[in-house]
């Protein structure tokens, strides 16, 4: 048998000092409050479920984590449809202006979104979405960062693919839909996983924008209920923990499309 | 094809940096009428004390948080580029804080490092050292700042490492080690220099976060106690949404911009290298 590894050693210590956290937060979240009111810490009694059902009732989490996923989701499926439109168009087709509406976005893609953050709600304001899903929507549609990395990928691709496909009567739609996407699962996963994770963990945009408990997000819902709630921690635990789970359980389900796609260059 | 994008982009893109110009030429609360206020946003942030100590603070933060990140993440991937048994549960467990939300962080490092009941403090004084204070105490907060991100943040980096460790090429290390170089000295003088791009995406994407830090800070300690953790986007959010000074914020909002275009600028030409010159990011 082989020894093993002394790497062990130094692996078993990270670990730990990066699960330990999750991991007290789980521990807590099914402890007492009497537990937590104990020093030093120790392990809970017995273990008290009904936290979670306490902090679902308090706080409308179901609510937040549907609009989470509904704002979510609509930005993913909008960034893979204009991203590729977009990033295809730039990659391949020669039009007036193309160029400086391809630097345009490049230059949007160093633009920290503090800085615009004043004027962006200024503009949500005159759309009238103040207070409002769409205004959560409306500036992730389309993202500079996958128009980038898509444009990126459609150059890589051979050009007599689309030649063959061209002279046989094939629209670009079609050329791009048939023949070029299917090649695209990659860099796609990495716009669709990217997109995901950083409209779902926003803080400061949907801080700013929404203020109807009943549109809150749930990273929005969660900064609330700690407010409400604060130093009960069994209650916070568990409510941290519902507002976790979805995206502990994506990222453990699908940990090879995260790895790879946060690899590709990310975003938290 | 190209339309909706381009429209997109250029309203909530191109408009907004236009527009946060020209706020911060104005005094605005964004409810009536804005006035023409020429350089007196610009004036009155320099003179500003409480503007001066966020840039303190975030200076502070920032050159604490980016070396100790970029160190601890390449250690974990050495550690984590490995075939060995378990591996892919250490990956989990150092990757799972990249999808944590900083809010989730906030809220558990609170109770973490909860000066009376809190776990931190009852190892350290198991091991005899006396209680911290950590986000209560003004002297400590912005470390304990430094902690909670740094913990957010390496998962993230070591995954950036194990990807460039991973694209080094294997003969490489294998011709060195059949020379006769020792495994830690392929690392250090063959792996680790060939990565200078990828630390280099790693050190700009870094500062420019550090420099944006708001969420971790909005969470814990609301730049308190004693603006001790105040940092410049609290400071802007503050002015913005709490004291309606949106001209005054448009103000520092590019001051921001134009700090981390400099910075971003000199990290890119001081960390170049031939191999960046490539189509891929």
């Amino acid at each position: 048998m082989r020894r093993p590894s002394g790497w062990h050693l130094v692996l078993i210590p990270l670990a730990i000092l990066m699960g330990l956290p999750l991991i007290w937060m789980v521990i807590t979240s099914l402890s007492s409050i009497a537990d937590t009111r104990r020093f030093p810490p120790g392990l809970p009694s017995s273990l008290h479920f009904a936290n979670y059902v306490h902090a679902w009732t308090l706080s409308p989490f179901a609510r937040w984590l549907w609009n989470s996923t509904l704002v979510s989701v609509t930005c993913v499926v909008s960034n893979l449809v204009l991203c590729s439109l977009a990033g295809y168009a730039f990659a391949r087709l020669r039009f007036p202006g193309s160029r400086i509406a391809f630097f345009g976005i490049l230059a949007t893609l160093m633009v920290p979104f503090q800085v615009v953050m004043i004027p962006t709600l200024l503009i949500v304001k005159h759309l009238g979405l103040v207070d409002t899903l769409p205004a959560l929507v409306a500036p992730n549609l389309a993202t500079p960062f996958g128009i980038y990395l898509l444009r990126q990928f459609f150059v890589t691709l051979p050009v007599e693919l689309e030649e063959a496909a061209l002279i046989d009567g094939a629209g670009r739609l079609r050329i791009l839909r048939s023949i070029l996407l299917p090649l695209m699962g990659p860099p796609l996963t990495t716009v669709a996983v990217l997109t995901f994770l950083t409209v779902w963990n926003d803080f400061l945009w949907p801080l700013v924008v929404i203020s109807t408990p009943d549109r809150f997000t749930v990273q929005l819902g969660l900064a609330t209920f700690q407010s409400a709630h604060f130093v009960q921690w069994p209650l916070l635990m568990a409510g941290t923990v519902i507002s976790q789970l979805p995206v502990l359980a994506l990222f453990v389900a699908g940990q090879r499309f995260f790895v790879s796609s946060i690899a590709n260059t990310g975003i938290k | 094809m190209i339309t909706p994008s381009v429209l997109l982009i250029g309203l909530f893109g191109l408009v907004p940096v236009v527009w946060a110009f020209i706020l911060s030429f104005q005094h605005n609360d964004l409810q009536t009428q804005p006035t023409w206020a020429g350089f007196g946003n610009y004036r009155e942030m320099f003179a500003d004390p409480t503007f001066r100590d966020s840039v303190k603070n975030t200076v502070i933060y920032t050159v604490l948080f980016v070396p100790i990140t970029l160190a601890l993440s390449l250690l974990a991937a050495a550690a984590l580029n490995r075939k060995i048994r378990g591996i892919t549960v250490y990956r989990v467990a150092v990757f799972i804080p990249v999808v944590t939300s900083t809010v989730a962080t906030g809220v558990i490092f609170t109770w973490l490092l909860d000066p009376e009941f809190g776990l931190v403090n009852s190892v350290i004084t198991k091991i005899g050292l006396p209680r911290l204070g950590f986000f209560a105490d003004p002297h400590q907060a912005l470390y304990a700042v430094v902690v909670m991100t740094v913990w957010g943040w390496v998962g993230f980096g070591a995954l950036i490492y194990l990807a460039g460790l991973q694209g080094v090429p294997r003969d490489l290390v294998e011709a060195a080690l059949i020379d006769g170089c020792s495994k830690r000295g392929a690392f250090w003088r063959i792996q680790v220099p060939l990565m200078r791009p990828v630390s280099g995406f790693l050190l700009v994407w870094l500062t420019i976060n550090a420099l944006q830090l708001f969420d971790e800070v909005f969470v814990t300690t609301k730049g308190g106690p004693l603006h001790a953790t105040t940092v410049v986007v609290y400071y802007l959010y503050l002015q913005a949404f709490s004291f309606f000074h949106a001209g005054y914020a448009a103000a520092i909002a590019v001051f921001l911009f134009v700090v981390i275009a400099v910075i971003t600028f000199v990290q890119l030409r001081l960390t170049r290298d031939s191999s960046m010159s490539g189509e891929r990011p």
